[in-house]
């Protein structure tokens, strides 16, 4: 893994693993080739990479998924080389908004983007992603640059730090945020300039169908060995795997897979218990766990796990990915009109977080989570309770409200647990 | 390794018994921190070891290796460790077709594979030098995981076959030890992995469990781990032995504690 903690000082800070890593020059986003020698010149150029952070506990490079909330939750972010898989809510409201903020806030950080979905087209997905929400100021700043970009000077002459007028302008993007995380505004559209200026690969699955494979027949879906293909060509190509040299600036590819293991990609583990090809998808997300281990990638994939009837593919699935989310959302169900949940549109689930490079990891002492979609933003808290006020409430419901408190974890201890109200 | 586990299995790298097959399971939790130990252990007991790492990159053992006192980098190079990168060459194997067999050939056939090319690695690592000058003790066979063989389209029996070869060469020829992990499904009905767990642990000699809380999540006790000692060639006329401790993971060793006694309760 890539640890670039301490190796933008360059030979100079020994005892910390990062530098120790790079001297020893095996990780597996090292490129291969004459460098393997291990110079620590190599490790520099991990760290400049821009939208990407290394882990205060290892080193470990990580970028942001897209809400600052689900970094924090997940140890500071998304670990490059790593699956995030998010387990889809029931009608794909919320798990597609998550998906969306992924590969927006790739966009902001001028990442690759590659999206492969067999329903929508990824170019339709792109003009939909939510608008990062900038200050005030860099707002009017991105506004003027775009309309005079070609004054060279600037109109304020500096009076007493002047020698910095001599320094050379930094080129600065639309948005030049060198903040980690970004918030989005669910409410409005992304610039078009921005999606313009980003770089992404879309596969779409039905535009797909007759092209020819290299993989002989194994026994993944056609679907998925397409897929499979395809990343691989992206990855190789443009070098995400260290395989071109001439490379100078690195930059980190973000994969995005939507609905894996619906039917729409040609594979039934969704419709039936037994399927044919039930190896398919576990097989797919190991070669695709290899692939992402060997490059400077992160990868999305949403999957409708509430459709697949055979519970020992959940938990295959589980075990093949690196972080694991489910959402789960209040939309159609008793909840919606549970006066228990009436801040919250869903609860989220932090099912599964890797330990990486490490013994331990960073785990949250919250498991009760919840999210709600405020009007521009998507925020993640932990799932309060209200209290428990009214004298007038009947006995009935106040049964009810206590049975389904009591699916909830051990960590909210407000109400009563059992079925049987305690009156004092 | 971890020395707190050394002294409850009554072990030292010094003094290992031989020919024994030891299973890691874990059963809704991570059972990984046992794979480091055993790795770490074998490699300080300077015998040959070959690591089937199926699940994760060499730098992540490397580095937790490096944190448990041994340099996995030193010892593949002096020849002490022979690693088989499952994704790594997973990637290889699945999008150029190989001119010699690769272990991992199963990836591209359509039906079931066997894994009589891992064995042939397997043994090619671990066989004897000729030399006469024994450089290593005996050798070692570890194994992280076998579920996800399952996950790779093989079945259960093809796992339990090779495990089988893989001890006659190793525990019985070789007098030698396997160390392999398999996950737990639990609940999830998982049958195919029923059957190799079922399978393994008849046949294993030692069996470490490392299981969740039944009560849920706790900061400061972290699981618990079952070490059952079993004889299999012995009919079960004499009791095995079993302990039961709850651990903690800390950044470089794991305490372990009996139950209840957690440091943070007393």
């Amino acid at each position: 893994m890539a640890a670039a903690a301490t190796c933008g000082t360059g030979a100079g800070s020994t005892g910390s693993i990062g530098a120790a890593a790079c001297k020893n020059n095996v990780t597996s986003f090292q490129r291969k080739g004459p460098r393997a020698s291990g110079t620590d010149s190599g490790c520099s150029r991990l760290v400049s990479i821009a939208g990407t952070r290394p882990s205060v506990r290892n080193g470990q490079l990580l970028v942001s998924t897209g809400l600052p909330a689900l970094d924090q939750l997940l140890g500071g972010g998304l670990a490059v080389g790593t699956v995030l898989l998010i387990e889809e809510d029931k009608y794909n409201t919320y798990s597609s908004l998550l998906f969306k903020y992924f590969l927006a806030e790739g966009i902001i950080n001028g990442h690759t983007l590659l999206v492969a979905s067999a329903k929508e087209n990824p170019a339709d997905t792109l003009q939909e992603l939510p608008a990062p929400l900038l200050d005030d100021n860099c707002k009017k700043d991105f506004d003027e640059d775009v309309c005079n970009h070609k004054t060279p000077d600037s109109n304020i002459k500096m009076k007493i730090a002047w020698r910095y007028q001599l320094l050379p302008k930094m080129e600065s993007g639309p948005v030049s945020s060198s903040r980690f995380g970004h918030y989005y505004d669910a409410s409005k559209r992304m610039p078009q300039e921005l999606i313009e200026a980003s770089k992404w690969h879309g596969f779409f699955f039905p535009e797909k169908l007759s092209s020819t494979l290299t993989i002989e027949p194994c026994s993944l879906t056609g679907g998925y060995r397409k897929l499979l293909q395809f990343i691989q060509n992206v990855i190789y190509e443009e070098g995400f795997d260290g395989s071109n040299p001439q490379k100078k600036q690195k930059n980190i590819l973000r994969i995005g897979i939507q609905n894996l293991g619906s039917p729409l990609w040609g594979d039934d583990i969704c419709c039936t218990e037994n399927c044919d090809n039930s190896h398919s998808l576990t097989k797919f997300l190991y070669v695709l766990r290899g692939l992402l281990r060997t490059s400077l990638s992160a990868c999305i994939i949403t999957m409708p796990t509430h459709l697949i009837q055979n519970k020992a593919v959940i938990a295959r699935v589980t075990n093949l990915s690196d972080t694991v989310v489910g959402l789960e959302s209040f939309i159609g169900s008793e909840r919606e009109t549970n006066p228990l949940y009436k801040d919250y549109h869903g609860l989220i689930h932090i099912r599964q977080i890797p330990r990486l490079n490490n013994l331990i990891y960073d785990v949250s002492d919250v498991k009760d989570l919840a999210f709600k979609l405020k009007r521009k933003l998507f925020t993640i808290e932990r799932l309060h309770l209200p209290p428990d006020l009214s004298d007038t409430v009947s006995h009935s419901s106040k049964q009810d409200l206590a049975g389904s408190s009591k699916l909830l974890g051990p960590g909210c201890g407000m109400m009563a647990g059992g079925k049987q109200h305690l009156d004092f | 390794m971890f020395p707190e586990l050394n002294n409850l299995l009554n072990t030292t790298p010094d003094r290992t018994e031989q020919g024994k097959l030891t299973l890691l399971c874990d059963a809704k939790t991570d059972g990984s921190f046992l794979v480091h130990h055993f790795l770490s252990f074998y490699l300080k007991a300077n015998c040959k070891v070959c690591f089937v790492a199926l699940v994760q990159s060499f730098s992540h053992y490397n580095i937790v290796g490096r944190k448990l006192g041994v340099s996995l980098t030193a010892a593949r190079e002096c020849g002490q460790l022979v690693f088989l990168e499952g994704l790594k060459s997973s990637v290889d194997v699945f999008f150029r077709a190989q001119a010699e067999p690769h272990p991992l050939q199963f990836l591209r056939e359509a039906d079931a594979g066997s894994l009589q090319p891992v064995y042939e690695f397997v043994r090619e690592a671990l066989k004897p030098v000729e030399d006469g000058q024994a450089a290593w003790r005996y050798p070692v066979l570890l194994v992280d995981d076998l579920s996800v063989l399952l996950s790779l389209g093989l079945g259960a029996v093809a796992v339990l076959d090779f495990m089988h070869y893989c001890r006659v060469a190793v525990c019985w020829e070789q007098k030698g030890n396997i160390v392999a992990l398999v996950h737990d499904s639990g609940d999830a009905e998982d049958e195919e992995n029923d059957i190799l767990l079922n399978g393994l642990s008849h046949q294993s000699h030692l069996i470490l469990r490392a299981e969740g809380l039944a009560t849920g999540f706790c900061r400061d006790v972290h699981g618990q781990l079952r070490i059952l000692w079993r004889t299999p060639s012995q009919p079960a006329a004499q009791r095995d032995r079993s302990l039961t401790y709850q651990y903690k993971i800390q950044d470089k060793s794991v305490s372990f504690f009996a139950k209840g006694m957690s440091p943070a309760v007393l």
